[in-house]
């Protein structure tokens, strides 16, 4: 019932620690006029706005959808902001082809961004209120024991996380936008690294990045007149469940599994390794991939880090996962989701350049949250549905 | 701070921004001492300047163009309790406005100086001026406020002289030294003058018969002064002219003793002088008129005299 | 234009409180999750969205401790806005649009008793030009006010009959606060005096949305949205006139805001009222803000969903065949939403 939506543009920002030179409209503007471009619109020709971004605290502008919204041509227009923790760009481009799906829009511009530079991440991701009982500081803190908890389950050998780290930044190198470019990264490199929050290594770890990534989506009609092929999104899905409770399983949550049987069905996939062209996935630390290929059904329980070690996942191998270079390779965790989406759909598109993957014609985009708990996923391909 | 905050919510040091090339130019010209704003695609002048036309969205042109430093308040508010974050401590006003030149009004701080209540003057309209800080240091606070444009000044004036008050004064003054109140009666209309000139303003002849008069007098008529003078008493007090028993014309002076509003034309008054050891050659030997208990002297009397 | 039908069927808020009772957000917000399953008979939803605001309550995530209010388990299909849950209510209607799930829980939740909100509020602003003033609610406001009243040729008087109505209104609803006529208050910021501000409000609040057949079976009068529609304007006070609601009025339009009888608006300052009235060209035969609206109840994320829901309950009720709920975000009014409800089913 479902109006069919398209992707018909994408924008990036350059990802790096520091974008010293942009306020941060101008850098919302940046991906957004990159995005308007791809399209071949102009501002004035985008019916709707949705933003994303994770948590206020780290630019200190809450709700900025107020201060931003005629920095990105909403002025007279519908502007909204998602927020569902660091699945928020996945969720916030969901929101947003919700519109045209709906049948209630043409064109909208959604943008998703984090400027860090701003503060602290691992302040403003654990400002503890007097009442919290928690004692983890920063995202690695938190997934660490996960980590160890899946390695110890599936038997996984530590290098696995290494390798992960290492194809992940070789793809980077292909990536004009990426943040960590390392030429001759290697797990001699990976390894020389301290351990930060054991098992996880310095550059196991995903960077703190200022950047934006917008797209703009479309109904078919409007789809028609785009310069550039569109991408068409074949299926979206969130899913969330609490953080703590008892009998969680905090390795495979069945958020993810949920959530990727309901995009699968959508798009018609039974056999994602199979089916699908290509992945990106949202993978802060490299042990995620092995988890997540697991959870989101690409091989069986335990046999994710086979899979890694195989190269199945490689730029050249069977099912690439992460050929931009990933979340490993440029966070700005707001867009980071969208990033992730939007790579999935230049794959489809044909326009990934350096990193495209040869006849990528469907593509998984993931995005995750809050304590693994928040997920967000859609599968786009070169086909209208 | 309330003495019950269990949480404080504050990134040590402050957050980080880059600016950009289009507020960094504004906050950077600011810093000099100067407003600018950018001029959008059609044509408006927007300050604060933005990347960006806030209508349309489209990218603003590269000029920047000299705005204000005056501008005009399309609309205001009054604090009268300020916050702890606020930039005065006393109450002020938040304003935008419109700096000559622009097309989009800039909010600041509006400094009418030191009031309880918002003064009168302050009103959408009126015309204000950017006061710059002299530490500046690439913030919109480095303009301090604004404050009201000129449009009446104060001008202060000193000189210095060597006065005569001429003989017939100096020898008023002398009388007065001695708690005496002289007059001169004058040989063409016989009326005594107090105090004296040395001549007949009427007659136009000089005087020099010298008269001794009695402290008590009349009231002819009269002001309550109810506008606070810090020279005068505390308001309301009243100034009298008082016909001095046997003068020819009235004395401006103070009337007290009683309630303003029982002061009455045709009151008997008498002199109230200072004690004796505070006498200097001043009329301030006598600090005022009071009443005395005789019955008002009728207007017939006295009409002649106001 | 998809051809579903969406109606709020069932509406649920706290008796708010105007200070802090000790509950934290997933306590006040439990109770009224728990009321209105029990209200539709739905133990879960299609869709789940909310709304809320991390500087509220001064750390983030404040939307992950809710969903313990929620029953999440097995997980569910879920979304969150940082903005009034109105907002929310939006994203789950145009989800219910697509046809793939029938039922919607929308909830919002906040506590201004834990903070200075005016002062909160600060952090929304411009971050280069004018939070660095501290520049606070209020004084933004009091701005608006003075434009408002010079343009229209209105005294502070037309403020105040604004706040005794309001009041008064409020003292009838047992959800709001209980707050006597306005006396005569100080200033807080000239030309607002203390009752023309909203109160300080803990409170949270839910509606179940449904589509075509499934609202008429859970509700015995559901109220279709005939129209819903928000906009927003440029932010900074001087690019915009500050003395009307352009967005306000836009949102209103596509909304189709002519002929309603109720009007529920999120104005949380007295002139706010006055702006919306005009925006919406809501006549004095409209009548406006009956539960009391904000100023006598100001949960705030929750504040603009509620005015959705009571003008919702009028046409549960039978008092009213077509109501209008108004949501407003951002700093003097820059964001308005407008949803149109009604009885009758043309289903």
């Amino acid at each position: 019932m479902a109006e069919p939506c398209a992707i018909i543009g994408v924008g990036q920002t350059a990802y790096r620690t520091r974008r010293p030179d942009a306020s941060m409209a101008g850098l919302l503007r940046e991906a957004a006029r990159r995005a308007l471009d791809d399209a071949g619109l102009t501002w004035k020709d985008i019916d709707a706005v949705v933003i994303g971004k994770a948590p206020d605290l780290f630019e200190g502008v809450t709700m900025p959808e107020a201060y931003l919204a005629d920095a990105l041509g909403a002025a007279g227009k519908p502007i909204m902001r998602v927020h569902t923790a660091g699945s928020v760009g996945g969720s916030t481009a969901i929101v947003a082809a919700g519109l045209v799906q709906s049948g209630v829009h043409d064109r909208v511009l959604t943008v998703a961004w984090e400027k860090q530079s701003e503060s602290n991440a691992t302040w403003a991701l654990t400002v503890n209120t007097p009442f919290t009982t928690s004692l983890v500081v920063g995202a690695g803190g938190y997934f660490a024991p996960h980590i160890r908890a899946y390695m110890r389950r599936s038997g996984a050998p530590d290098h696995i996380g290494t390798l992960v780290a290492v194809k992940d930044r070789e793809n980077a190198l292909k990536n004009q936008y990426a943040h960590l470019k390392i030429p001759g990264i290697s797990r001699e490199m990976v390894e020389s690294t301290p351990m930060l929050w054991e098992p996880i290594r310095y550059l196991e770890t995903c960077p703190s990045s200022d950047g934006a990534c917008a797209m703009v989506l479309a109904s078919s009609d409007a789809a028609r007149s785009a310069p550039n092929p569109p991408a068409w999104v074949h299926g979206t899905a969130m899913r969330s469940e609490p953080i703590f409770f008892a009998g969680r399983d905090t390795v495979n949550p069945r958020g993810g599994i949920d959530c990727a049987a309901d995009v699968y069905r959508q798009a018609g996939i039974t056999d994602p390794r199979a089916e699908l062209d290509c992945a990106e996935v949202y993978v802060p630390f490299s042990w995620y991939e092995p988890m997540w290929l697991e959870n989101l059904g690409f091989c069986g329980e335990g046999e994710g880090w086979k899979l890694t070690e195989s190269g199945a996942t490689a730029l050249d191998g069977d099912i690439p996962w992460n050929p931009s270079g990933g979340v490993l390779s440029s966070n700005p965790i707001g867009a980071s989701g969208m990033i992730r989406f939007a790579e999935a759909a230049l794959q489809v598109r044909g326009m990934a350049g350096e990193h495209q993957v040869d006849g990528a014609r469907r593509a998984l985009g993931h995005a995750y949250g809050g304590g693994a708990q928040f997920f967000a996923m859609w599968i786009v391909g070169s086909d209208r549905p | 701070m309330r003495s019950d905050v269990n949480h404080v919510l504050e990134f040590p040091g402050g957050y980080t921004r880059s600016v950009g090339p289009v507020i960094g130019r504004f906050l950077s010209e600011l810093r000099d001492g100067r407003l600018v704003g950018v001029r959008t695609a059609g044509g408006r002048v927007l300050v604060p300047p933005a990347e960006y036309d806030p209508d349309t969205g489209e990218d603003v042109t590269d000029e920047f163009v000299p705005v204000g430093p005056a501008g005009t308040v399309t609309t205001w508010s009054w604090v009268a309790d300020p916050r702890p974050t606020h930039p005065l401590d006393r109450p002020f006003a938040w304003a935008l406005i419109r700096l000559d030149g622009a097309d989009t009004a800039l909010l600041h701080v509006l400094d009418v100086g030191d009031h309880a209540e918002p003064p009168r003057f302050l009103k959408t309209g009126m015309r204000v001026r950017a006061k710059f800080r002299d530490d500046r240091v690439g913030g919109i606070r480095d303009i301090e406020c604004f404050r009201p444009e000129v449009t009446s000044i104060t001008d202060p004036s000193r000189l210095e002289y060597r006065l005569q008050g001429g003989r017939a004064l100096d020898r008023f003054l002398s009388g007065i030294a001695e708690g005496r109140i002289i007059g001169h009666r004058c040989d063409v209309c016989g009326q005594v003058i107090v105090p004296m000139k040395g001549l007949c303003p009427r007659d136009g002849v000089p005087t020099s018969e010298e008269v001794e008069l009695p402290h008590t007098g009349t009231v002819t008529t009269f002001a309550v002064n109810n506008l606070p003078d810090p020279r005068a008493p505390e308001v309301p007090f009243v100034s009298a002219y008082v016909l001095l028993d046997g003068a020819g014309l009235t004395m401006l002076a103070l009337v007290a003793g009683l309630p303003a509003d029982q002061v009455r034309m045709g009151m008997r008054v008498r002199a109230a002088w200072r004690p004796r050891e505070e006498w200097t050659k001043s009329m301030s030997n006598i600090k005022w008129f009071e009443p005395i208990d005789e019955p008002d002297v009728p207007f017939d009397e006295i009409k002649d005299y106001l | 234009m998809s051809a579903v039908n969406v109606a709020v069927v069932a509406f649920v808020q706290t008796r708010h409180s105007g200070e802090d009772t000790g509950l934290s957000e997933t306590e006040l917000l439990a109770p009224v999750i728990t009321e209105i399953k029990e209200r539709t008979g739905l133990r879960r939803f299609g869709f789940t969205c909310s709304g809320s605001n991390d500087y509220l309550a001064g750390a983030p995530f404040s939307f992950v401790a809710a969903l313990d209010a929620v029953g999440a388990w097995p997980p569910i299909s879920e979304s969150h806005v940082e903005m009034d849950a109105a907002w929310a209510l939006y994203e789950a209607w145009v989800k219910l649009l697509h046809g793939e799930v029938d039922t919607a829980l929308v909830y919002g939740f906040g506590k201004t008793s834990q903070t200075d909100y005016a002062q909160v509020a600060t952090r929304q602003l411009d971050p280069y030009y004018l939070a660095p003033l501290g520049l606070d609610a209020d004084s933004l406001a009091a701005l608006q006010a003075r434009a408002h009243l010079e343009a229209v040729g209105k005294g502070e008087d037309a403020l105040r009959a604004v706040a005794a109505r309001a009041r008064a209104a409020g003292r009838t609803n047992p959800h709001a606060l209980d707050l006597p006529d306005p006396a005569d208050d100080p200033y807080a910021v000239a030309p607002l005096r203390g009752y023309d501000l909203p109160p300080v409000t803990d409170g949270a609040a839910a509606i179940v949305l449904a589509s075509g057949d499934k609202a008429r079976e859970l509700c015995e009068r559901p109220a279709w949205i005939t129209g819903i529609d928000h906009r927003a304007e440029p932010h900074s006070p001087g690019a915009r006139d500050l003395a009307r609601s352009e967005s306000a009025r836009i949102a209103g339009e596509k909304a189709g805001a002519g002929g309603v009888e109720v009007a529920e608006l999120h104005a949380r300052y007295t002139h706010e009222e006055l702006i919306l009235r005009e925006a919406l060209g809501l006549g004095d035969e409209v009548s406006v803000n009956p539960s009391g609206g904000p100023l006598a109840a100001d949960p705030v994320m929750a504040t603009g969903l509620i005015r959705i829901g009571e003008a919702a309950a009028r046409v549960h009720d039978g008092t009213a065949t077509r109501a209008l709920g108004h949501a407003a975000s951002g700093p003097c009014l820059q964001q308005n939403l407008v949803c149109v409800l009604s009885g009758e089913d043309h289903g």
